[in-house]
């Protein structure tokens, strides 16, 4: 096979990721650096950054991002972990019940959001049961889950969607590991939660950490589900980084890239862990055979 | 307790939980049917007051748009599959199939959209394609679809020549086929499957696209998750589940279709 022949297979593809997505980002960079502006002269400077670090409303906006990624994360991820527990086994019916499992990874998150509204909102299906069971006697009194400052209907609609994209990962993970180590530690006395704790969660580090970052990673940078269900006084970084590049104010666009760079920053951080996690997960795992 | 009472014990908790999990998964669908049918259904009416097929009806009008949205969420997902195939396919046999410097990072390379939220990419290089006449227009929400959706494709198509057998192919030259003769005969048939998959994904991916195509495409370019996020902000409950409904209606096909395209075995669980 001749030499240059992978790389003109590749050159197509390669085209998109550099010019597109890394231009795209480069572009992004240079923007926030004041190179490029829409308006006024392309001067290298630091002010967006500066802007930026010094505005309260971006920290109180990195403040709900972060808490809302670490509470979907972490509820998803144990939530992730009870089902493919559960569902391993194959019992009556398992085929149904895996297509179910799987249903809603395909649902873009936009309509998992309206679903979440029609649910919680305060005069949303809950709401009215609660009316229902003489709980509440006006949507007012339903403690707002939507648009609220917590967050609580955005974390909703995650833990929804990302439960069973991890559940799916955990399931085949534990598919792949076999009942022989937990087989093993049963031979040898240890009781069911003795098992779980000390052989098969173990083993599924590698995959809870990794679907972890990825899941965490998802919800920093996710746009469409914060849009509908946030509040306006405080929404999530990419939300406001949206605003500020929409807004009729064209001077706020370099904060808005800078808002966008940040994001990227830490979604970047967020691969190197990722790739960190699944090497040490594949040596640990070889170490063991 | 004895063997026996334990294993019953295990047994009754498990289906409980099965239950569980089915109805978390399914209960978020089930208002967005019952209000696609309702005409009249206030707090704290636990049924519609009034049901009628109204918001089914009044997608096919001309002044809901959903037509047109429904027409360019088509043409742009079915184009962006075109050209990833294009691209992926290709892609996917230089990593299948050949060992060269830099692999790994062209692995990475690629990877990275997937990861890397497409915001800042959107954001950056919008005043490239406004300088290129590319911004409002369908080729420029097209190529920026491209992003997410390349790593998928070459992904799986560098998934399918890696378990594809090279030899065969050489076999066919020594038999006299040409180029086009061993593709078509030999390569293509082989990785059909693996292509199908590929475009399945491609175009789910480019379908579901709302803050590309909103930056990109500046509002000019209707598609449906555009169309419906603001149907949804505008209080019409009924109309949104209605054309959330036709929305999902791609993603369920998906579904099916990967459920049982591969000899009635799961992708994704591999049962």
């Amino acid at each position: 096979m001749s030499r240059p022949r992978p790389y003109l297979l590749l050159a197509p593809a390669l085209a998109v990721v550099i010019v597109l997505f890394g231009g795209g980002l480069l572009l992004a960079v240079g923007q926030s650096l004041g190179l490029w502006p829409i308006i006024g002269p392309s001067q290298l400077s630091t002010a967006a950054y500066r802007t930026m670090l010094a505005d309260a409303a971006v920290w109180r906006s990195l403040a709900l991002t972060l808490w809302v990624g670490v509470v979907s994360t972490a509820v998803s991820t144990t939530l992730a972990l009870i089902c493919a527990l559960a569902l391993r086994r194959p019992l009556r019916g398992q085929r149904w019940v895996n297509f179910l499992f799987q249903l809603n990874i395909p649902i873009p998150h936009l309509v998992g959001a309206i679903a979440i509204l029609f649910l919680f909102s305060q005069s949303g299906l809950l709401a009215r049961l609660a009316y229902a069971a003489g709980l509440i006697h006006d949507p007012s009194d339903f403690p707002a889950l939507v648009y609220d400052r917590y967050g609580i209907g955005i974390m909703l609609e995650y833990v929804w969607k990302t439960t069973c994209f991890t559940g799916v990962i955990l399931l085949a993970n534990l598919q792949a590991l076999g009942a022989d180590y937990e087989a093993a530690a049963q031979t040898l006395g240890a009781g069911r939660w003795q098992r779980i704790r000390y052989v098969t969660l173990p083993l599924l580090r590698p995959a809870l950490l990794s679907s972890s970052i990825l899941v965490f990673a998802f919800t920093f940078g996710a746009f469409e589900v914060p849009f509908l269900l946030g509040q306006r006084a405080n929404s999530v970084l990419p939300v406001l980084a949206y605003r500020r590049y929409v807004d009729d104010d064209l001077t706020t666009r370099p904060e808005a890239m800078a808002l966008s760079v940040l994001i990227s920053v830490v979604s970047l951080a967020l691969i190197w862990g990722y790739r960190r996690t699944i090497n040490n997960g594949q040596r640990a795992m070889s170490n063991e055979q | 307790m004895s063997n026996e009472q334990r294993v019953r014990r295990a047994g009754v908790l498990n289906p409980v939980v099965r239950w569980l999990i089915v109805a978390a998964v399914l209960v978020p669908f089930v208002p967005l049917v019952i209000w696609s049918f309702s005409f009249r259904w206030y707090f704290p009416d636990l049924w519609p007051a009034v049901w009628s097929g109204r918001a089914w009806l009044s997608l096919s009008a001309a002044q809901t748009r959903v037509g047109l949205a429904l027409w360019n969420s088509l043409w742009v997902a079915t184009a962006v599959t075109m050209l990833s195939l294009l691209i992926g396919i290709p892609a996917g046999r230089a990593l299948g199939l050949y060992r060269f410097r830099g692999k790994a990072v062209v692995e990475i390379l690629i990877l990275a959209p997937t990861i890397v939220p497409t915001l800042a990419v959107a954001m950056g290089i919008h005043i490239a394609f406004i300088r290129l006449g590319l911004a409002d227009t369908r080729l420029g929400v097209v190529l920026v679809h491209l992003v997410p959706v390349t790593p998928y494709m070459v992904l799986i198509m560098s998934s399918v020549f890696g378990n594809y057998d090279v030899a065969y192919e050489f076999q066919a030259q020594t038999l006299g086929a040409r180029p086009w003769q061993v593709w078509r005969y030999i390569t293509l048939p082989a990785i059909f499957p693996g292509m199908v998959v590929g475009s399945l994904f491609a175009f789910l991916i480019s379908w579901s696209q709302y803050l590309l195509t909103l930056l990109i495409g500046g509002g000019r370019v209707l598609t449906l998750p555009v169309l419906l996020f603001s149907i949804a902000t505008s209080g019409d409950n009924a109309l949104t589940a209605a054309l959330s409904l036709v929305f999902i209606a791609p993603a369920i096909l998906f579904l099916l279709l990967t459920s049982r395209y591969l000899t009635g075995r799961n992708l994704v669980l591999n049962t």
